[in-house]
């Protein structure tokens, strides 16, 4: 049994004519201008099958100019799997991500440097110092491997978090770029049942990170039914290149199987065209150049349409996730991607201030519903991120459990049925059969089923807006569960097989 | 057998059951007798009503009240479990009598002139109910004139003011002072409450009491009674 998330009727911004009109338009511009590609091995495997590669310069840099024809985008949307399952160790908690189907779950996301947390102080009037408030106050923090370890736990009980992508960036002084990649999934896979997605630090990494998570699924092959782990690779640096590392990241992924997104994030107005149609048709470009490029290492590469396209504030040409064309261009990917039915793996949830409230609520509100709506089969970045997505807050990843549950709520397809239909006629002729008229005695059955909408929990008594002091008493009750530690002996393997994992993170 | 029955009086307030065709939190307990059933069963056999109302109604009642606490249990349950002693109680009404039982006392409830709406009048009509009062519903858009004869008729202890508008407030003022010239004021505490009202508006026209809700009504009643009732 999968996580089941949300089915939705999606909205559709675009018009099919203006799909296919985009869709034509990236083709264009695979031709002309092309792609940059900064690896040697992508060029030559592009080449191979029918690419123009001319070699030019950028700067001292060798590279070469792909002219990537149709028919090799065309083969590999045709090649790339429809339905991708990203697995976890608890069976229960996998994903089955099926391109056709508009079924939307939720997200973290990003490797954010900073760790906020909330703390809740008591604060004393001056004008009557018999009045005193609890007030939130703010504390920032590096991420670290214990910190990414709490955002799992919060992960393994915050039920609209389907799946765990590192939210936060390890930097504790023992770790390096030679055993981080082990150490933030491992941290991860310990402490949450639900997938692990994440990108690699180092390439020379995967073979351990991948050894850990077979062991953990129980060998070789169980990794391949039950892909417990999926990588992310930014192959595209924007506008159309191709960058050297994480493309040949790409490519090995590719030829391991493992579930992989490609991920593009132009900014409109800096790296892409501040157009939505220009904007749009050169991200698609860059996915599908990305998603070919797996398809020829290894076809039916398990494979994500991973659209992460931002604005730029025009302030300081920062990203801004907390505008409205950051939604047009999303939605417009969520089509785009449905229009070649790849699972779409989609962004949502951020804000550009940086601590939890109004602005935090109202931007990341506004793209958690939007995007849903869209109906995309993976929205990342949808929990606790701020300040654009360098900041991770778990009180702010507790709201959004509560707001994304509101959420999903609100776009789940409406029911209409001949025996709903029955039961509420028979409602209404017995209730205006009583004196008081009132059909709270209906309610109670679906009040307990989870079909009604709770109370905000967060909500607070009389004058003062306690929400992030509940929040915050929420997360440090979910943080007091005990972890869902991988079993001993399993660890006991990971440990005597796996290189550069610290000692203190065994159970 | 006795001690059967009161049991399933009580399980039954405690699952909000009116009737036998009432769903309750359970699986498959439509069809089975509900507390109206079961509270005609219990007169049949004699049973004290006293004990019908004790160990049956009132001790489903607490337990509701209990779980209301806990946040095991919503409005919704409070009202269908009050709703279900309401019902019990009017088929007890006229065996209290012969049965030495005081009553709690009889409130009547209306919305004031002008003012149709009435679903905080009727949920603390099915509150008073729950917690044993006599309930008199007089409707909605009330004149003074007419509640001033339901008084005189009636003779309840309490009476019930409600009034959704600001508009419609200044009747409750106009009601109170009818009362007093028909020199019925001494005879009945009066309680108002509604989404405009306020607990200084209420002091203001010489109200004995407010709700600020359903359940601080039925507490405001109690505070204000004076009957040793079961």
């Amino acid at each position: 049994m999968a996580r089941q998330g949300i089915l939705v009727a999606p909205y559709q911004r675009l018009e099919l004519e203006q799909v296919e009109r985009i869709h034509q338009a990236s083709l264009d511009i695979l031709l002309d201008p092309g792609v940059i590609c900064f690896n040697p091995n992508a060029a030559e495997i592009f080449g191979d099958y029918g690419a123009e590669v001319l070699p030019i310069e950028q700067g001292s840099t060798a590279c070469w100019l792909l002219k990537i024809p149709e028919k090799i985008i065309s083969s590999a949307v045709q090649a790339a799997p429809k339905i991708v399952k990203l697995g976890a160790r608890d069976e229960n908690n996998c994903l089955i991500l099926d391109g056709h189907e508009p079924r939307v779950r939720f997200a973290s996301g990003s490797e954010a440097n900073n760790w906020l947390d909330v703390d809740a102080e008591t604060f004393v009037s001056k004008r009557d110092p018999a009045i005193e408030v609890k007030f939130p106050v703010f504390r920032i923090e590096k991420g670290t491997v214990d910190k990414l370890a709490r955002a799992a736990r919060l992960c393994e009980h915050l039920d609209s978090w389907d799946s765990f992508l590192r939210p936060v960036n390890i930097q504790d002084n023992d770790i390096t770029n030679d055993n981080k990649d082990v150490n933030k999934f491992f941290a991860s896979l310990n402490n949450t049942t639900k997938h692990v997605m994440s990108g690699l630090t180092e390439l020379s990494q995967m073979n351990n990170v991948v050894r850990m998570a077979q062991i953990i699924a129980g060998g070789e092959d169980r990794l391949k039914e039950n892909p417990l782990i999926s990588f992310i690779t930014c192959v595209v640096k924007s506008p159309l290149q191709l960058v050297d590392d994480t493309t040949q990241t790409a490519v090995e992924v590719a030829k391991r199987g493992i579930p992989l997104v490609i991920s593009s994030s132009p900014q409109g107005g800096s790296t892409a065209p501040i157009r939505e149609d220009g904007m749009v048709a050169q991200i698609n470009a860059e996915i599908l150049a990305g998603v070919a490029l797996t398809q020829l290492v290894n076809k039916g590469t398990p494979v994500l349409y991973g659209s992460v396209p931002g604005r730029a504030r025009m302030t300081d040409l920062y990203d801004s996730y907390g505008v409205p064309e950051f939604n047009q261009y999303n939605i417009d990917c969520v089509q785009m991607a449905r229009y070649y039915n790849l699972p779409c793996y989609s962004t949502g949830g951020v804000s550009d201030v940086k601590t939890p409230g109004i602005q935090a609520s109202v931007e990341r509100l506004f793209s958690h519903i939007l995007v849903a709506l869209a109906g995309p089969q993976y929205i990342h970045y949808a929990f606790g991120l701020l300040e654009r997505t360098n900041t991770f807050c778990p009180v702010q990843a507790v709201l959004d459990d509560t707001h994304i549950d509101m959420v999903k709520r609100f776009v789940k397809q409406p029911s209409v049925s001949a025996a709903g239909i029955s039961e509420s006629l028979e409602q209404i002729r017995r209730v205006m059969g009583t004196s008081h008229k009132l059909y709270t005695r209906f309610v109670r059955s679906a009040l307990r089923s989870g079909e009604i909408t709770p109370p905000y929990p967060f909500e607070g008594k009389d004058m003062v807006d306690e929400t992030l002091v509940l929040a915050r008493e929420r997360m440090e009750e979910i943080l007091s569960f005990p972890p869902p530690h991988i079993a001993r002996e399993v660890v006991d393997n990971v440990f005597r097989e796996v290189p550069g994992l610290l000692a203190r993170l065994r159970n | 057998m006795t001690e059967d029955i009161l049991a399933l009086i009580k399980e039954n307030v405690v699952q909000g059951r009116v009737t036998q065709d009432d769903e309750g939190l359970e699986e498959g307990m439509i069809g089975q007798p509900g507390t109206t059933e079961l509270t005609e069963r219990a007169i049949a056999l004699g049973i004290d009503v006293k004990d019908i109302i004790n160990k049956g109604l009132t001790a489903g009642m607490d337990i509701v009240g209990q779980k209301y606490e806990t946040k095991e249990y919503y409005i919704p349950d409070m009202l269908a479990a009050a709703e279900a002693v309401g019902a019990a109680m009017e088929l007890l009404e006229p065996h209290l009598a012969k049965n030495n039982i005081e009553s709690k006392g009889k409130v009547i409830v209306t919305t004031v002139k002008g003012d149709l709406h009435d679903i905080g009048k009727n949920i603390v009509a099915i509150l008073l109910r729950g917690a044993g009062y006599a309930v008199k519903d007089l409707g909605n858009d009330i004149t003074p004139e007419v509640i001033v004869a339901a008084l005189r008729e009636e003779k309840p202890q309490f009476l019930g003011m409600s009034a959704l508008l600001t508009s419609t407030m200044p009747h409750m003022g106009d009601t109170i002072q009818a009362i007093a010239e028909s020199g019925l004021r001494d005879t009945v505490k009066i309680i108002v409450g509604g989404a405009a009202v306020s607990k200084e508006f209420a002091q203001s026209i010489g109200a004995d009491g407010y709700g600020a809700d359903g359940f601080d009504a039925v507490r405001v009643v109690e505070s204000l009674s004076t009957s040793k009732g079961y």
